[in-house]
């Protein structure tokens, strides 16, 4: 049995619109587990992943990670805990007009003192190690071009090198692919993957894709209406269950 | 309806004809009380006539001294804006409501922006001599402020628009808010800050050829000395090596806006 590494308790998140995302989320993960969460649109995947990290405060609930509650770290200690958790965007979110490599190398600003990573101080070792990152998923070639000038496709991987950089235990991935074509999809949900499998990373993607889902996951989660729906391996995921998950309503109705 | 487009057309015509009427009337009063009648106006041009015989041929008895006071209004603006876009930066961010620590404190660094805009350099210039005697200083405070209301605006318009996405990335991987600004979002808005303070810079050597004539340093004072001394000669030559100065400041900002959009591209690594 392996250990569980997050632990999600009765999670709720109101919008100060009054739009109740989460209703009451409890999900327990362990460690190494490849989660993609699927559900129709406006059912709170996002909502979901960006509690984890707090890019979106949580209204309450607990969130155990590594034996410690994120929604109660204060600002200093949610700074180390979000280290830990690498977070790769629909939009890829990287900083257009800097190299690809510099974009990699922010994923250690955490690990650096204010100042000398705010002035991008990085010493020949973090920038070589940047670099190696980069050939794992493929573009060594591409490290000093301006990060605006490659593919979506490459985009993402330069995030998912970002993420990597980072060293963390868990990798958070909202839509990673929704902007990319179905070949550079594929590309880049394969270098994910790798780089779980190879560093021992969780990870959880929200997907629209059912068939990709299906193809990548251990473990699929379906969230509608803000409340987990279905909750289990890949092989127990029916069409039945797809179809209802889509469904419109609070009853399972054919689409 | 076509009625309606009629009387509408009408009511129009009836508005500009008052309008235009007014507008007459006030500039026929204000000559009046202005006491600009026509012999005034004769006289006047009769006197530029003997000032514009009087400043040909162009001359100056202090080459040394012209050339110096033209270097330190260049000094001036040049450090008027570098103190200005230091300041700047600082308070934009500050200021810009997707960055700012507090919506209160962002509104009241753009009010203090906007009432420092609207205060002319030449009044601050004035205050300043007032508060640290005359010579460069003063101006170079009086630029610096100058500066500060007008780039507030728009670094703080510039960094509104940016795309929170990065703000975001870098804030999950842990990076602290002043890591986030200077790695993420500066880059962002170089091309916009730069194109911005060099227009700045442009201004600021306009400004500070102006500055000298209330005594805040530069060749101002070289102008004001001439024209006191009714000698329109030296006058028109200190008016040409101003004329210079603003022409060869706007084409090096010129080409330094190309560099560094050439430089951007490359990119800082
Ligand atoms: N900032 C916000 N303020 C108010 N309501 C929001 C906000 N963000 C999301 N919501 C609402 O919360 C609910 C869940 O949104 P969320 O973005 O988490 O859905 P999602 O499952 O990710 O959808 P999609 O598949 O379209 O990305 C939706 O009803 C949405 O309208
Ligand atoms: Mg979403």
């Amino acid at each position: 049995m392996m250990e569980t590494i997050l632990e999600i308790r009765q999670l709720k998140k109101t919008y100060p619109d009054g739009t109740e995302a989460l209703k009451n989320i409890n999900l327990s993960i362990k460690r190494g587990e490849f989660i993609v969460i699927i559900g129709p649109s406006g059912a709170g995947k996002s909502t979901f992943l960006r509690s984890i990290n707090r890019l979106s405060e949580p209204t309450s609930g607990e969130i155990i990670f590594h034996g410690e509650d994120i929604v109660k770290a204060n600002r200093a200690k949610l700074r180390k805990m979000r280290r830990n958790i690498g977070m790769i965007f629909q939009g890829f979110n990287l900083v257009k007009r800097l190299p690809t490599v510099r974009n990699v190398l922010h994923g250690k600003l955490g690990y650096m003192s204010t100042w000398k990573g705010a002035l991008g101080l990085f010493n020949q070792e973090e920038v070589e190690e940047a670099l190696s990152i980069l050939e794992r998923v493929g573009l060594e070639d591409q490290a000093f071009k301006r990060a605006d000038e490659l593919s979506g496709g490459q985009q993402q991987r330069v995030a998912i090198a970002r993420a990597i950089n980072q060293s963390p235990s868990i990798i958070l991935a909202d839509e990673p692919i929704a902007s990319l074509d179905p070949n550079s999809s594929r590309v880049v949900m394969d270098y994910l993957q790798k780089a779980c499998q190879e560093e021992g990373f969780t990870t959880i993607v929200n997907l629209h894709q059912v068939d990709f889902a299906k193809e990548y996951a251990d473990r699929i989660v379906g969230i509608k209406n803000g409340e987990i729906y279905f909750d289990g391996p890949v092989k127990e995921l029916s069409d039945d269950v797809i179809q209802s998950i889509y469904a419109k309503g609070k009853e399972a109705m054919p689409v | 309806m076509i009625k309606n487009k009629e009387t509408y057309r009408q009511q129009k015509k009836v508005q500009n004809s008052i309008f235009t009427f007014l507008a007459f009337a006030f500039f026929i009063f204000s000559m009046l009380q202005l006491n600009i009648v026509p012999e005034r106006i004769v006289r006047s041009i009769e006197r530029l006539g003997y000032i514009f015989g009087n400043m040909f041929p162009p001359v100056t008895n202090e080459p040394v001294s012209l050339f110096t006071a033209a270097i330190e209004s260049i000094q001036v603006a040049i450090l008027g804006t570098i103190l200005g876009v230091i300041i700047s930066l600082f308070l934009a961010v500050l200021a810009a409501k997707n960055l700012t620590i507090s919506p209160y404190l962002g509104y009241a660094i753009k009010g203090f922006a906007g009432f420092v805009r609207a205060v002319p350099a030449l009044i601050w210039a004035l205050l300043f001599i007032v508060a640290v005697g005359l010579g460069p200083t003063p101006g170079i405070l009086a630029l610096a402020i100058n500066s500060i209301g007008m780039l507030v605006k728009v670094y703080g318009e510039a960094l509104e628009e940016i795309d929170m996405g990065i703000v975001e990335a870098l804030e999950s991987a842990g990076a602290s808010k002043v890591q986030v600004i200077l790695q993420g979002v500066f880059p962002s808005v170089m091309k916009a800050f730069t194109a911005w303070s060099l227009f700045r810079l442009d201004v600021n050597i306009r400004y500070s050829a102006i500055l000298g004539v209330v005594g805040a340093g530069g060749i101002g004072w070289e102008l004001m000395k001439a024209a006191q001394m009714s000698r329109y000669d030296e006058a028109l030559m200190v008016t040409i090596v101003i004329f210079g100065m603003v022409m060869s400041a706007e084409v090096l900002s010129e080409y330094m806006k190309k560099r560094a959009n050439a430089a951007s591209a490359q990119a800082l690594n």
